[in-house]
């Protein structure tokens, strides 16, 4: 038994560990090329802890343009949306029974067709509209951001209602009738019954309607016009060739999701936690948050705090820290290498017409096969090796001097240059 | 300071495309009156109460409170306020928001919705309790919410969908109890729906009696219990044993039965059945189980019955006894508990009597199905 549990729990922890990541390990390996140096997204070699990435990204004036015209859509989308999926749930559930299939399937149909569909369809529909109407071809029924959060509407706004409908199918009718017969007009049941208990529904349809938007490609590529958004942006920077701050977005981006997530679950826990410790509800529904002590009772606050310390903190060593030397030292490291392997090649080409000159073509001799293997992997590994140099041939060189940027290097580089390789080369820094 | 105003109905029909729910109801009810509506759950009682309070027209007919007719006239203009069956408090407000609602939306300012609100939960006992929410308050003072957001809205008439029927025995006692004395003090017009026969009969000053749609009997309750008007109104108020059969003789208001199983009995003809029935006509006999005694004398009499105990049941202030008659005729009796050792008589023939002021003859009809 014991034995069969703990083959199991290995299992699942093997499970596990591949299954997390497969789903987290390309977002870590992003997050990485974010702060490293070299100029094409990658983790491995790791050359400088940089922050440049950030700035880069700061000063792209397209990805920028790009954010703002996202988030102008999402939120023309997420009001469109959360209207239109709200009525059309309360319609689902006041129609006739007999329709209330039909119409079911007639709201629900934009998500089961092709956005690249509802993208081109809504572009042909205004365009001829606008035609129709004899407008001109920048008019207000031409405006890719109007075009967009239509377009993008169509089908978010499905997903919206299918999330009030699972909330509406817990409400009470009776309360209406309730408010109603307490001399409510139906517009006052609505607003002072049926919204409350919708609250949570119109948050989740909302940030659904927000995220749906803000990641959608196919509609938008029809219709973004002049006004293309952030998606649009990236899918044409992959195509002119990109460089790690596009990581660094999609780093802010994972970091301020998980900062969501994370304060999101922290306060639904300190809810439970007071719930379960006896408080009442009415006590945690009101004014929790103006509690004086409320750092002192709550851990999951100090946790919020420390959160955005360490994000001050991050900041702040970011605009002090300077790549500068650290990437000297790989400049350096790099033209040093080079040097070598001309050195190496051009000792073979020696080594090699001497050989012809004494012993003729025999490419079985001692000196040239112990040559050999050692220049096919310099030669193959042109800029700084992995592995931090260790296996570098300059390492096995005694003779190499050192290197000049020694000096202006302890401690600054990624984890204090303990890799570098210097440490191991033997004339390197002096033992105690 | 009677200030509720009546209601009455007038050849009410409430139909669902082929189904009617509601049958030429009349029903008069006088202004600062306790009235009920009895009968099993489906025979449309709900659904008149729902016409009332405005949330369904009826088909045809009238529905007149304090003089005025109704039609057309929507839930929130009517002066009746309606108390759910499931309550319907409103879960996200707090109780005293509750309670306050029909002032909110007619723009009363917060002070003085928190004065009256706290006027009423001093009314209902719940004194300090009105920054709770609905669901932190137990079933007894939800019920008592409800009655008090009802009230606040200062109704002419207060309509009760079955409020009681979730709540556990003693409390519904006590409710009963207290929905009285509410009512008596503020003295509109109470309108109350129930399938609970006691509820009906310890509350009101009148009730009506429905089966399928249709009103059987409209009285007070002793009136109701004593010379029911139909064999179902008999059968669905209390206990009663039937006995089946024909009209043997007619004696003024006594009629001899000439039962199927259990010989010739005697019996009163109530009010309602005077002159519709004659001699040779299918009849029904009730006698209720507190009626029956055990006989003094064995003799065969036209009040006396003799049958065979099969089992008794101790039930506090009443022996149950469980007897079979001739030809397997189920009857029950209750006994009056005098605190004495009693021997059983199970298994034991016993001749039973009764008074025949206490029994009622009937024209034959359905009975209320058990």
């Amino acid at each position: 038994m014991k034995s069969q549990n703990l083959v199991l729990k290995i299992f699942l922890g093997l499970y596990l560990a591949i299954f997390f990541s497969y789903l987290l390990g390309p977002l870590i390996i992003m997050g990485v090329t974010a702060f490293n140096s070299p100029g094409f997204p990658r983790a491995a070699p790791w050359e400088c802890l940089t922050f440049e990435w950030f700035e880069v990204l700061s000063n792209d004036k397209r990805i920028m343009t790009g954010l703002k015209n996202s988030l102008i859509v999402g939120s023309g989308t997420v009001i469109l949306s959360v209207v239109l999926g709200l009525a059309g749930a309360l319609m689902l559930t006041q129609i006739y029974p007999k329709l209330r299939a039909t119409f079911y399937t007639i709201v629900i149909a934009p998500i089961l067709i092709p956005g690249v569909v509802l993208g081109i369809s809504t572009l042909v529909f205004w365009d001829r509209l606008n035609i129709m109407l004899g407008l001109s071809g920048d008019s207000f029924l031409h405006n890719g951001i109007f075009l967009t959060i239509l377009g993008q509407s169509t089908f978010i706004a499905s997903y919206c209602m299918l999330v009030f409908l699972a909330r509406l199918q817990r409400f009470d009718m009776g309360l209406t009738e309730a408010a109603l017969d307490l001399g409510a007009t139906n517009v006052q049941a609505f607003r002072k019954v049926l919204v409350p208990f919708l609250m949570p529904a119109i948050a989740s349809a909302a940030v659904l309607a927000f995220l749906a938007s803000f990641e959608n490609y196919n509609t938008t590529t029809f219709t973004f016009g002049k006004y293309p958004t952030l998606t649009i942006e990236l899918a044409q920077k992959v195509r002119y060739g990109i460089n790690p701050s596009i990581s660094a977005l999609a780093f802010t981006i994972v970091v301020l999701t998980i900062f969501a997530a994370v304060t999101h679950e922290v306060t639904q826990r300190r809810k439970q936690l007071a719930l379960a410790s006896g408080a009442t509800v009415s006590a945690i529904r009101g004014d929790g948050f103006l509690l004086p002590g409320f750092l002192r009772s709550n851990p999951a606050a100090i946790v919020l705090l420390v959160l955005s310390v360490g994000a001050v903190a991050t900041v702040g060593f970011a605009s002090t820290y300077s790549p500068d030397s650290c990437k000297v030292v790989v400049r350096e490291q790099k033209r040093a290498l080079q040097q070598k392997q001309i050195e190496k090649i051009k000792q073979q080409r020696l080594q090699q017409q001497r050989d012809k000159a004494t012993k003729g073509p025999d490419i079985f001799g001692a000196d040239k096969s112990k040559v050999a293997p050692q220049s096919g992997f310099a030669t193959k590994s042109p800029g700084v090796g992995a592995f931090g140099n260790v296996f570098a041939p300059t390492n096995l060189d005694k003779t190499q001097p050192k290197p000049e940027s020694k000096t202006e290097s302890p401690g600054k580089g990624a984890f204090g240059n303990v890799f570098a390789p210097t440490n191991l080369n033997e004339t390197g820094p002096k033992k105690p | 300071m009677s200030r509720g105003v009546g209601v009455s109905l007038q050849d009410v029909w409430i139909k669902f495309g082929d189904f009617v729910a509601v049958r030429e109801a009349n029903v008069d009810i006088q202004g600062g009156a306790f009235f009920s509506f009895l009968g099993p759950s489906g025979c449309g009682k709900t659904t008149i109460l729902r016409s009332v309070s405005g949330f369904l027209d009826p088909s045809q007919g009238k529905i007149i409170i304090g003089g005025n007719d109704m039609a057309g006239i929507g839930p929130n203009k009517r002066p009746t306020a309606l108390i759910f069956q499931n309550l319907a408090l409103f879960p996200l407000m707090k109780v005293w928001e509750n309670i306050a609602f029909s002032l909110e939306v007619k723009g009363v300012g917060t002070a003085a919705r928190r004065k009256r609100a706290d006027e009423l939960l001093d009314m209902i006992a719940l004194t300090g309790q009105g920054d709770k929410l609905p669901s932190e308050l137990s079933g007894g003072q939800k019920q008592r919410v409800a009655i008090a957001r009802a009230l606040c809205a200062e109704p002419d008439v207060l309509l009760l969908d079955e409020p009681l029927s979730a709540l556990d025995l003693k409390l519904r006692q006590h409710m009963r109890t207290e929905l009285r004395e509410i009512q008596q003090r503020v003295g509109i017009t109470f309108i109350y729906i129930t399938h609970d026969q006691s509820e009906a009969l310890t509350m009101s000053d009148h009730v009506a009696v429905m089966k399928a749609g249709v009103i059987d009997q409209i009285s007070d309750g002793q009136t109701i219990y004593d010379d029911p008007s139909t064999p179902f109104v008999a059968s669905f108020v209390g206990e009663n044993n039937v006995f089946r059969g024909k009209v043997k003789s007619i004696d003024g208001d006594k009629a001899l039965i000439s039962t199927n199983r259990s010989g010739d009995l005697l019996s009163r003809i109530p009010l309602s059945a005077k002159g519709t029935l004659g001699v040779g006509d299918d009849a029904m006999m009730f006698i209720r189980p507190e009626a029956l005694s055990i006989a003094k004398d064995d003799a065969a009499a036209n009040n006396h019955v003799t049958a065979l105990v099969l089992n008794e049941e101790f039930e506090g202030q009443t022996f149950n006894v469980f007897l079979e008659g001739d030809g397997g005729k189920e009857m029950k009796m209750s006994l009056v508990n005098q605190g004495k050792a009693r021997e059983s008589a199970k298994g034991s023939s016993l001749t039973l009597e009764y008074a025949p002021d206490q029994a009622i003859v009937l024209p034959a009809g359905e009975l209320a199905s058990e």
